[in-house]
C-alpha cells in the first residue's frame, strides 16, 4: 500500500522499501487478480446485469431473455403483493423479526450473560461451558440441521420424549411454532461468538476495578452495569453488527423447515434460493440478490465507520 | 456437491480420461428409483436386466445406474441445473409434462437432432401408438421414448368402509358429498383415523397437482387452462376445490393435515393407508403397481381382499369436465437423452435397447403396467386391465405448455396455504392469481369470477 503517507519528515521523498520492482510486483499480483476478477468481480456485475432481465432457466425466457429494466425491482416492491405471504416484503419483515429476536436478543444477550457468568466460576467449569458453546458453533451446518430435526420431531423426537417423561403433552414444534424454532435454533447456534468476544473483552478490564468495587460493597449487577458494560461498549457494537449481518444472511433454518410451512419461516436468503433455484427465475432472483447485497453493504459501511472512529480516538 | 468438489471431480475425470484412451464408453443413467426403495421395480429392471443384457451385446460399453432417492422436484431441479451447464447423466427418466419447459429453455433437443438418423429408422416407433408418442412429444418433435401412461382413481380400504357400515364391494360415490359422507362415517367409527387423503402442499410436488388438485378441479367442470390455453386464475371451480380441501383438512379433520405439510408427507400418506388410518386415497395406478406390491415398504397386508377402487366422481353428477360424471387424468413418463452427452450414438443405442420388446417384457415381469408399446404383452393383471379400460376413455391430459411447471408450483402453494389453515380459499386464490400473472403475463390468464 504505497498510498499511505509515511511518518517521515514532510519534504523528503518517501523511500521505497519494496523488495520487488513495480513490474515484478504487478506480475506476481496478476494470477490472483485474474482469479478475483473472474470469480468475484465479473459475477458481481453479471448479477446486476441479470437482475434487469427476465432470464429464467426453463421456458422461453431461458434462451431469449428480455431487458425489463427495473421490472424485477418494481415487482418485488409492488405494494399490491408486497406484504403477501411468500412475497419479498413478507420475508423481509420476517427476517427483521428473526434478526431482532435471535441475533440481538438471543445471541447477544445470551452471549453477554454467559460471558459475565463464566468470569467468576472455577476455571474447570469455565472451560467446560466454553467447550460446549463453541461446539455448537463449529459443528457443520448439515449435521446440526439433522440433529435438530431429529430432536424436534413430533413422533420420535428427543424433546418430546423428555416432555412426555415429565408428564406434559408433546408438541408439534416444526409445524406449529416454526418461527420460534428457528429463533431458538439460531440463538443456540450463534451465542458462542458473542460469548467469546464479550468474554475476552471482560478479561481485558483491569481486575483492580472490580476489586475496588468489591471493597465498596458493590453487587454483581452493579459491577456489571457500572464497570463491565461501559468498558466493553465498543465490543458490543462490533458484535451486534457482525451477528446482524450473519443472521440476516443465514440459510441453515432451511434444513429444519424448508422455509415452510406456508412460508412461515421463509427468510430472505431462503426466498432468494426459492426464486432463483426452485422456481428458476434467475432475473428476479438476481434482483433479490442485489437488494441483499445493498443491505449488507449498509451494514458493512456502518461497521467500518465505527472501526475508523475507534482508531482515530 | 460443492463447486470446489465438483471442480476436483472434473479434474480427476479429465486426468483419467487422458491416462486411459477411450476404449470403453461410459454411460450414466439416472432415475428416481432405488432398489428396495422408491420405484424399486424400475431400478431392479435397469440394474439387473437392461444393463447386463446391453453390456453383453456391446462389450465396449460401461453403463452405470444412478439411483436417485430424493423427491421428484429435487430430481427436476438437479437435471435442469445439470443440463444447463452441459453436465448430468447421458440418459435419464423424465416426466413428460416437463418437456415443454425444458425444450423452450434449450435444455432438451429432439432425439434425431441429438443422435442422428438412427433415431428415425428405429423400428420401435411403429409399435408406439400416436397417443403414447405424444407423451414425450412437443411441437412435432420427439424428445424421448415413452414407457407408459397412467390413470388416477380413488383407492378404498374395504375393511375400514365395512366397519363404518358401508357396502364396500359396491361402493361407488357419485358426488363429493358421497365421499365426505363415507369419510365422516369412518371417522365416527374410528375417531383417530384420517379417512381421506387428497394430496396437498408443496412437499409432494406434482403429486399434489395431479392426484389432488386436478382430480377435484376436473369435477367442477374446469381445468387449469381454458380451451384457448389461457390459465384460469380465479373461478368458482378453484374456490370449490379449495373449499373441499378446507373441509377435509381444516374444518372436519377428515384428512391428515401434517402429512400434507411435512417433507416426507407422501410416504406418510402411503403409511397411513397401509396402517388403516386412511380409507380413501386419491392416487394413480402407480400406487397399485409400484407402492403396494408384496414386499415393498408400503405393502398393504392382504391387499387383494382389502384394497378396492372407485372412479373419482365429479362434484355432482354431470358437473365434471366435458359434462362427465366421473373424472381422471393421465400423465406419462419415459426416458430422454441429455443433449450435452459425449456419446449420443451410444446413449441412443441404450435408450432404444431398453425399449425393445424383450426388455419391456422383462419389466412387465417385475411390475405390470400400462405400456406405451402395443407389441408388448401385459401379463394378466385384472386390476390394471379393469382400471385402464374404465378410466382411459374418461381421461384428461395436462396442458403441453412451457409455463405449466411453474404454475403447478403455485397450485401446490395455494393448496398448502389452505390446508395449513393459514389462508382462506378466497385469499389463497387471490395470491395464486397474482403469482400466475407474474409468471405468464396478464394477457395469458382469464378470470371467470
Amino acid at each position: 500500500m504505497t498510498a499511505e503517507p509515511t511518518a517521515s519528515p514532510p519534504k523528503r521523498k518517501p523511500r521505497n522499501f519494496a523488495l520487488l520492482s513495480n513490474w515484478a510486483g504487478a506480475a506476481f499480483l496478476t494470477p490472483a487478480g485474474i482469479l478475483v476478477s473472474v470469480f468475484v468481480i465479473v459475477p458481481f456485475f453479471w448479477i446486476i446485469f441479470v437482475s434487469f432481465t427476465n432470464r429464467t432457466l426453463l421456458g422461453r425466457t431461458a434462451l431469449n431473455p428480455e431487458w425489463v429494466g427495473l421490472g424485477n425491482y418494481l415487482a418485488l416492491f409492488d405494494p399490491a403483493t408486497f406484504f403477501q405471504r411468500g412475497q419479498f416484503g413478507f420475508s423481509l419483515i420476517l427476517t427483521t423479526q428473526f434478526v431482532l429476536a435471535s441475533a440481538l436478543l438471543g445471541q447477544a444477550l445470551l452471549g453477554l450473560l454467559l460471558a459475565w457468568l463464566i468470569q467468576t466460576v472455577p476455571p474447570a467449569v469455565k472451560r467446560i461451558t466454553e467447550t460446549f458453546v463453541i461446539a455448537a458453533w463449529i459443528l457443520p451446518e448439515v449435521v446440526i440441521g439433522f440433529a435438530w430435526f431429529a430432536f424436534l420431531d413430533r413422533d420420535q423426537g428427543t424433546l418430546n420424549m423428555i416432555i412426555e417423561g415429565l408428564g406434559l403433552p408433546p408438541g408439534d414444534f416444526l409445524l406449529q411454532q416454526p418461527f420460534w424454532v428457528i429463533v431458538v435454533f439460531n440463538t443456540w447456534r450463534g451465542a458462542a461468538f458473542s460469548m467469546m468476544l464479550f468474554s475476552s473483552a471482560f478479561s481485558s478490564i483491569p481486575p483492580s476495578y472490580f476489586q475496588a468495587a468489591d471493597v465498596a460493597g458493590a453487587s454483581s449487577w452493579q459491577k456489571f452495569r457500572d464497570i463491565g458494560l461501559p468498558l466493553i461498549r465498543g465490543h458490543i457494537v462490533t458484535d451486534l453488527i457482525l451477528i446482524t449481518m450473519w443472521t440476516f444472511n443465514t440459510f441453515t433454518p432451511f434444513l429444519l423447515t424448508n422455509g415452510g410451512p406456508s412460508y412461515r419461516t421463509e427468510l430472505v436468503s431462503i426466498y432468494n434460493y426459492r426464486v432463483a433455484f426452485q422456481d428458476f427465475q434467475f432475473g428476479k432472483g438476481a434482483a433479490v440478490g442485489v437488494i441483499m447485497m445493498l443491505i449488507n453493504l449498509a451494514f458493512a459501511l456502518i461497521y467500518l465507520s465505527i472501526g475508523r472512529k475507534k482508531k482515530v480516538r | 456437491m460443492s463447486n470446489r468438489l465438483r471442480a476436483f471431480a472434473f479434474g480427476l475425470a479429465g486426468a483419467t480420461a487422458l491416462a486411459a484412451p477411450a476404449l470403453a464408453v461410459d454411460l450414466d443413467v439416472t432415475c428416481r428409483c432405488v432398489i428396495g426403495g422408491v420405484n424399486s421395480g424400475t431400478a431392479e429392471w435397469i440394474e439387473n436386466s437392461v444393463i447386463p443384457a446391453f453390456e453383453a451385446a456391446h462389450p465396449d460399453f460401461n453403463v452405470t445406474l444412478n439411483q436417485f432417492g430424493g423427491e421428484d422436484a429435487q430430481l427436476t431441479q438437479q437435471l435442469a441445473l445439470d443440463f444447463s451447464t452441459g453436465a448430468g447423466p447421458d440418459v435419464t427418466a423424465f416426466d413428460g409434462f416437463l418437456i415443454p419447459s425444458f425444450v423452450e429453455g434449450g435444455l432438451l433437443k429432439p432425439l434425431n437432432e441429438v443422435a442422428g438418423a438412427a433415431v428415425d429408422s428405429w423400428t420401435g416407433w411403429a409399435a408406439l401408438s400416436e397417443g403414447s408418442r405424444a407423451l414425450m412429444e412437443y411441437q412435432g418433435a420427439y424428445y424421448g421414448i415413452p414407457l407408459g401412461t397412467d390413470v388416477r382413481m380413488l383407492y378404498t380400504r374395504k375393511d375400514l368402509l365395512s366397519e363404518a357400515g358401508i357396502d364396500a364391494d359396491n361402493w361407488q360415490p357419485t358426488s363429493w358429498d358421497d365421499i365426505l359422507a363415507a369419510a365422516r362415517a369412518v371417522k365416527q367409527a374410528k375417531p383417530d383415523s384420517f379417512p381421506i387423503q387428497l394430496n396437498a402442499g408443496v412437499a409432494m410436488g406434482e403429486a399434489t397437482t395431479m392426484q389432488g388438485y386436478w382430480l377435484a378441479l376436473l369435477g367442477t367442470g374446469e381445468a387449469v387452462t381454458d380451451e384457448s390455453g389461457k390459465f384460469i386464475v380465479s373461478s368458482q371451480g378453484i374456490l370449490d376445490t379449495l373449499n373441499l380441501y378446507k373441509t377435509i383438512y381444516v374444518d372436519e379433520q377428515l384428512g391428515d393435515q401434517r402429512a400434507q405439510l411435512l417433507a416426507d408427507g407422501r410416504n406418510r400418506s402411503f403409511a397411513n393407508f397401509r396402517d388403516g388410518v386412511t380409507a380413501l386415497l386419491f392416487e394413480g395406478d402407480y400406487f397399485y403397481r409400484s407402492v403396494t406390491p408384496e414386499g415393498s415398504e408400503f405393502a398393504v397386508p392382504n391387499r387383494d381382499a382389502v384394497l378396492g377402487w372407485a372412479k373419482v366422481p365429479a362434484k355432482t353428477p354431470g358437473s365434471g369436465i366435458r359434462g362427465q360424471d366421473f373424472v381422471t387424468i393421465s400423465g406419462g413418463t419415459g426416458f430422454v437423452i441429455n443433449p450435452a452427452t459425449d456419446a449420443p450414438a451410444e446413449a441412443w443405442a441404450f435408450l432404444s435397447f431398453m425399449n425393445e420388446p424383450e426388455q419391456l417384457a422383462a419389466f412387465q415381469a417385475i411390475q405390470p403396467r400400462i405400456t406405451a408399446r402395443t407389441d408388448v404383452e401385459i401379463p394378466n393383471s385384472p386390476f390394471l386391465t379393469e382400471t385402464s379400460q374404465e378410466l382411459l376413455p374418461l381421461t384428461t391430459a395436462r396442458p403441453n405448455d412451457p409455463n405449466y411447471n411453474a404454475v403447478s408450483a403455485e397450485i401446490q402453494r395455494m393448496t398448502e396455504a389452505v390446508v395449513s389453515g393459514e389462508l382462506s380459499p378466497e385469499d389463497a386464490m387471490a395470491q395464486y392469481k397474482s403469482a400466475v400473472i407474474a409468471i405468464v403475463g396478464e394477457e395469458n390468464t382469464v378470470s371467470l369470477l
